[in-house]
């Protein structure tokens, strides 16, 4: 394949400052007055030393439901001093993937930090979707451990979490996309 | 927003920072030490968040927020978010921050002993045009010390945020000042490997970008990825 005529700009990492154009209220995609399955996501991102890594962006897009003027489908939350970040949206229903594969409900993360020079993209599945044995992204990732990374745990109504570790035991599968 | 199913191409080897780079030692405990697994693209990655001056109302002069002029050397950017392909990417946000003339953040976090300007708080916000075109005014962010190692110092540099088409577009990134003595040893400058990569990193001065008698103008072009020229799913 011949080269293409430009070539894509290169990532730098968002810094320790970004909050400068951080909106809080970006945590809340329900916001515009979205109506539907109402959830909350959370979760804590560690660094390879089990630290709290307490200065990321984490942002949030989800193909189910639809971007429309109600719903933003995307958010992006800081994390706090333990690393903890928490986000409201609607919870994603199932998505067309290659051919007539269907993919299960799920929602991209995308991590941006200082240390970070390009971002780290994974995907927040919920346990117990039937679809989830199927899922043509989940099934690229062998072993059930590295699995289950990626697939956020109930823990309350419509309340769900999903930690994410940078690096060592437990490491988080992250996605090129 | 595009809704094609089409996703976007690799990215070109070496253009591209590692995140294990030993220099720049924030990466050390931050990097994943696996290879991230590769999907194909779905409409997960094919399309994306459609951020819209109704929800974010432009900001395109960062030199001038309180009515009164911010302290530094005021200058325009102005260049053209395109995709690999050359095509223009119209009506997209870039989001912009930055330090102050004297090297300080507005930011809590930012203990550099140089002093806040009360007229300048360092977060911009433009769109782009019909034909992928934007421009914003603002001052000359200087330069300042970090702790990566002995005698640190970043050199001048702005910060974008960049969505283009799709989650698979997404790009943070700093543009650089040309001819700045720090940029041969800055870590997070050198850590895109293609030397032709880094220098698209810096913007070119343009005087046709100049406005006479109030701001000197500089030229910075963003190229976010192609798509596929084959749709991916659904055929």
């Amino acid at each position: 394949m011949a080269a293409p005529p430009l070539i894509a700009t290169a990532s730098q990492t968002i810094g320790p400052y970004w909050h400068l154009i951080e909106q809080p209220e970006m945590a809340d995609l329900l916001r515009f007055g979205a109506s539907g399955p109402a959830i909350t996501v959370t979760g804590r991102i560690t660094d390879g030393a089990g630290q709290p890594v307490t200065d990321a962006a984490v942002e949030i897009w989800q193909a189910s439901p639809p971007v429309s003027d109600s719903f933003p489908a995307y958010g992006r939350c800081r994390t706090d001093a333990d690393g903890r970040f928490s986000f409201r949206t609607l919870k994603p229903g199932p998505v067309p993937g290659l051919g007539n594969a269907q993919q299960a409900p799920h929602i991209a993360i995308t991590i941006l930090a200082r240390g970070l020079l390009r971002g780290l993209t994974t995907r927040l599945y919920f346990r117990d979707e039937p679809l989830n044995d199927t899922d043509p992204v989940l099934s690229l990732i062998e072993s059930p451990a590295d699995r289950a990374t990626l697939i956020a745990a109930p823990t309350g109504v419509d309340a769900w979490t999903l930690d994410i570790r940078l690096q060592g035991e437990n490491e988080t599968v992250f996605l090129d996309i | 927003m595009t809704v094609d199913g089409t996703g976007f191409r690799p990215l070109q080897p070496g253009t591209q920072p590692a995140n294990d780079t030993p220099a720049y030692g924030s990466t050390r405990l931050r990097h994943p030490t696996r290879k991230p697994v590769r999907i194909p693209h779905s409409v997960t990655e094919a399309t994306g968040p459609v951020l819209s001056p109704a929800h974010f109302p432009p900001m395109p002069d960062l030199s001038t927020v309180t009515g009164a002029p911010a302290m530094g050397e005021r200058i325009i950017i102005r260049g053209r978010v395109m995709d690999e392909d050359g095509r223009p990417i119209p009506n997209t946000i870039v989001e912009i921050w930055q330090a102050n003339a004297a090297g300080r953040y507005d930011h809590p976090g930012d203990t550099h002993d140089a002093p806040l300007d009360p007229h300048f708080h360092g977060e911009g916000r433009v769109f782009t045009d019909a034909d992928g075109w934007y421009q914003f005014a603002t001052i000359k962010p200087g330069a300042y010390p970090w702790g990566n190692h002995d005698n640190a110092w970043r050199p001048n540099h702005i910060h974008y945020s960049l969505f283009g088409t799709g989650f698979g577009q997404r790009l943070i990134t700093q543009m650089y000042f040309p001819g700045d003595p720090l940029l041969p040893l800055d870590p997070i400058f050198l850590a895109t490997p293609d030397a032709a990569a880094r220098d698209r990193l810096i913007a070119r001065f343009d005087l046709a970008t100049t406005r006479p008698g109030w701001a000197l103008g500089y030229r910075f072009d963003f190229v976010l990825r192609g798509r596929n020229a084959t749709p991916m799913e659904n055929r």
